[in-house]
């Protein structure tokens, strides 16, 4: 018995159900995807709602004012804006020289059985919560930096603003530190498959001339994946940028606008996780928010600029130019 | 030339190929390669075994042979690019001009720098034509009169003329045949003693192809060539010396042998070994 | 048949020897970087493991946590808390995460697919912070705190995700599978539910494994959600319920030591649970991709 599909019709309530059905699903599914949209929009809309009696009532000026009163209610960004910038900028100065050679490490040095173990190590990194690496932060790193790093960086480094100052547990230095450990799992980890991604044809053209493995990676890997590396870096920014629990626990609480490392501060992320709850006025409360806005208009700047890179370093690989 | 079998199966004879020139004998050359009991292995399982095969100065060596017959494997020999390959492993010696590679002491970086090699397909770097040639030359500490170097490497490469105008402009620009030049521009520019070649115009149209073979036939003079080509004409054409590899069919699988090396018309005219005769006549392969 | 020795020879030019110096320096700084990040993982790990598995025993999983100024006691609400707050999470986000990849495998057209991937990939990259805010405007202000609205928040987070892992499980799935379910007659939804779904199943669970790991240690978005918890074990998602994160936080700015020693205990159960679910749910994605690959 033959069954050709075209000569038994299903019953035509079946066709109807299946028509139906595809377009329910149809339907659901693209409903679920505006959702997504809608939630984005949503955030955004709500966190400048919130912000708003603060906006109106300092306007664009509230960024370049420094100063956070709660005592007699005048708020200004400038402080956390530094803190978040101090913070942020030089964790990713140390992070991403680390990351590029980690990615390297784990694309090109590492021996072939230990590649993916050391890989899912260095991923497990990206794991740890942040309040535990917040706690660890506070209670281990902090004093260690504390009573030893800072002392040594002072007496051998201290003409350099960076480093006057005095040494303390918390501050600006352990909060960069903990933001390295953040950033450096998720922008190796972009790097190591960026680096796989170069055709090997290129690389051993280069060898074959005669250059080294460093000189071929200088020559050839790291120029063909330059677009992609910045994305990755920005990725980890927007993390930097972002994070409000462990920088919370280990910058203490300070303001005001310092260059030494060794000083206690706030960062935006941090600022809102710390005073949130404790708010007394609808001002304060509204300026928090406001400090939340510019959050979400850095965070998203970072992360659109990202993603455009990212998809345009795609689009350079597939042939386009 | 037609060649004329005597065997029972009666084939018709087969047009090979002119060369430009009468090829040039291997009397009183130079050894630039002497190979001795070479044998290749991955892992366990040797891919071509047992061979001995001396290169000569300023002579055209073409490697022919059917496909799997370790003929790009013994080509990469001769620079270490085998050691990219993890479990490559190498048995027996290959000499340079009397200094065994494979011997201790002995770095690969030194050993390619004397020996370029031009891949199957066009390699060449997402940098402008001009920084193709000119990193190579960088990197090896030839940065004097740098522009003259880069001219002179695309000119003997036949592709200065097309490329003057624009050198700053990326090298993906230009068409396959162009950047197959642009890659041997890229290997002649730092001065190779030797120059490998893998199968360098099977990827290109045969006008392409023909520049190529022009191009080889130019710098005979200047460079010692070794190419690897399954197109039996291009080496009737192109060399003055012929190896001719096989498949050995053994217990565990089969590995590649030579089977017959000599001046390019004795090879495809009066063939010693059987099997060479049989390649060659076009019966097998 | 002279050799030239000082043209040809191979010996290592002192140009070579340098360069082959900086290419040792190289590698070797590479390989330090690696070991740091590893050295830093055994650090954070072996840190929290000494600290905190000594509080461990079973009263400590059982018990709620005692009054101010007295000591001992457990951690059961800050646990039942989170399993609550999570398992809701991961309720509300599955569904509409799988919709979503649903969405950009199957149906939607490519300019859309990328938007909808672009929107999901900003999603992610939101502070969780921000979206705590969010929800606090949304649904806390006026009503209070609760264990859901917290669910709610972390569902956000974990939303992008599960709708990611799945949509990279379904676009493996051979388009061979598809055509031969549609070949058959069978309708668009019915394949999809039937055949394309199961297939990705291990994919997705997976994905949502991962997505768990990453939510059960979230702590800003229940900043202002559900925070303000009373000190009973309760089940109810309706009350504003103690998490372990949000219980790691707030003991960590205790300046008393004893706090900071269920901290850390905390921190221990925490870790242990995000690192093995992780790794497990890692090695599980790529197995699962091999099968399907082939």
């Amino acid at each position: 018995m033959s069954a050709v599909p075209s000569t038994h019709p299903l019953p035509e309530r079946r066709r109807v159900g299946d028509r139906f059905g595809d377009l329910f699903l149809h339907g659901l599914t693209g409903a679920a995807a505006a959702a997504a949209l809608v939630l984005l929009g949503a955030i955004t809309w709500k966190v400048f709602d919130l912000a708003w009696p603060a906006i109106t009532k300092y306007g664009f000026a509230f960024v370049t004012r420094q100063g956070w009163d709660t005592i007699h209610n005048k708020f200004g960004a400038l402080d956390l804006i530094w803190g978040t910038a101090l913070t942020s900028f030089s964790a990713l100065e140390i992070a991403t020289p680390l990351s590029i050679a980690i990615g390297l490490y784990l694309s090109e040095l590492a021996p072939r059985g230990a590649r993916t173990v050391i890989a899912s190590l260095v991923e497990l990194l990206a794991a740890i919560p942040s309040v535990v690496l917040g706690l660890w932060g506070i209670l281990v790193l902090g004093p260690f930096v504390g009573k030893d790093l800072e002392p040594w960086l002072h007496r051998h480094l201290g003409f350099i603003p960076l480093f006057g100052g005095s040494p303390q547990n918390a501050g600006m230095l352990v909060a960069i530190l903990v933001l390295t450990i953040m950033i450096v799992p998720i922008t190796s980890s972009i790097c190591r498959e960026l680096f796989l991604g170069v055709p090997t044809e290129l690389e051993q053209g280069a060898l074959a001339l005669g250059a080294t493995r460093w000189e071929m990676v200088r020559g050839v890997i790291l120029p063909y994946t330059r677009t992609g590396v910045s994305a990755a870096i920005l990725l980890g920014l927007g993390r930097a940028v972002g994070e409000a629990i462990a920088v919370s626990l280990v910058l203490g609480a300070g303001h005001g606008i310092h260059w030494s490392l060794f000083v206690t501060g706030d960062t935006l992320a941090s600022k809102l996780a710390e005073e949130y709850q404790g708010s007394v006025s609808k001002l304060q409360t509204a300026s928090l928010v406001y400090l939340a806005a510019i959050l979400l208009v850095i965070s998203l700047l970072v992360n659109l600029t990202a993603q455009f890179i990212a998809r345009r370093f795609s689009y350079e690989r597939a042939g386009g130019s | 030339m037609t060649i004329e079998t005597d065997t029972i199966n009666e084939v018709a004879p087969i047009e090979i190929a002119q060369p430009r020139e009468a090829p040039r004998s291997a009397a009183d050359r130079e050894v630039v390669f002497e190979a001795r009991d070479l044998t290749i292995s991955y892992g366990n399982a040797p891919a071509v075994a047992d061979v001995n095969l001396s290169l000569y100065r300023n002579l055209v060596a073409a490697i022919i042979g059917p496909s799997g017959c370790g003929k790009s494997t013994f080509l990469r020999s001769l620079n270490r690019m085998n050691d990219l390959i993890p479990g490559a492993r190498v048995d027996g010696e290959v000499f340079y001009h009397g200094q065994n590679i494979y011997g201790d002491g002995v770095d690969p970086v030194e050993v390619r720098r004397r020996i370029g090699m031009v891949f199957q397909k066009p390699n060449p770097f997402p940098k402008s034509i001009y920084d193709n040639i000119a990193w190579g030359l960088r990197v090896l500490g030839m940065k004097d009169q740098l522009d003259d170097r880069v001219e002179r490497a695309l000119t003997q490469a036949a592709l200065w003329d097309e490329v003057k105008d624009r050198l700053k402009k990326g090298a993906f620009g230009l068409s396959g045949g162009q950047q197959q030049r642009l890659c041997i521009a890229r290997a002649i520019a730092v001065e190779p003693d030797v120059v490998l070649l893998d199968e360098p115009a099977s990827a290109l149209d045969p006008i392409a192809t023909s520049k190529i073979e022009d191009l080889i036939h130019e710098l005979k003079n200047d460079y010692t060539f070794v190419i690897v080509t399954h197109n039996m004409q291009q080496a009737a054409r192109v060399a003055d010396m012929t190896a001719f590899f096989t498949l050995e069919r053994t217990e565990s699988g089969g590995h590649g042998v030579l089977v017959e090396y000599d001046e390019t018309p004795k090879i495809f005219t009066q063939p010693a070994d059987k099997r060479t005769e049989g390649y060659v006549t076009g019966r097998f392969g | 048949m002279a050799v030239d020795a000082a043209r040809y020879s191979l010996k290592l030019s002192p140009r070579t020897k340098r360069r082959k110096l900086v290419n040792l320096l190289a590698q070797a700084l590479a390989t330090i970087a690696a070991l740091a990040a590893v050295a830093v993982l055994a650090l954070v790990v072996v840190s929290v493991a000494q600290r905190g598995a000594s509080a461990l025993s079973w009263g400590f999983f059982t018990k709620t946590a005692a009054t101010f100024g007295q000591g001992g006691g457990g951690v059961a609400n800050a646990l039942v808390g989170s399993i609550v707050i999570v398992g809701l999470a991961t309720a509300m986000a599955v569904p509409v995460g799988i919709l979503i990849a649903l969405y950009v495998a199957e149906f939607a057209p490519p300019r859309v697919a990328d938007l909808t991937r672009l929107v999901l990939d900003v999603l992610n990259g939101l502070p969780s912070i921000i979206i705590g805010i969010f929800v606090y405007g949304l649904l806390v202000i006026g009503s209070g705190q609760a264990a859901w609205k917290g669910s709610f928040a972390l569902a956000i987070i974990m939303l992008p995700l599960i709708a990611r892992a799945t949509q990279e499980v379904l676009a493996l799935v051979p388009s061979s599978l598809r055509e031969g379910a549609l070949a058959l007659g069978a309708s668009r939804w019915r394949t999809v539910l039937g055949v394309v779904l199961p297939t990705s199943l291990g994919g997705i669970v997976t994905g949502t494994v991962l997505a768990v790991a990453r939510a059960a240690g979230e702590t800003a978005p229940l900043l202002f959600t559900t925070s303000i918890a009373a000190n009973a074990v309760t089940w109810d998602p309706r009350q504003p319920l103690l998490s372990i994160p949000f219980d790691i936080f707030a003991l960590s700015e205790s300046p008393d030591p004893a706090d900071h020693a269920r901290a850390w205990a905390l921190g221990f159960v925490l870790i242990t649970f995000v690192l093995v679910t992780s790794l497990t749910a890692r090695l599980l994605l790529a197995r699962h991709r091999k099968k399907l690959e082939g």
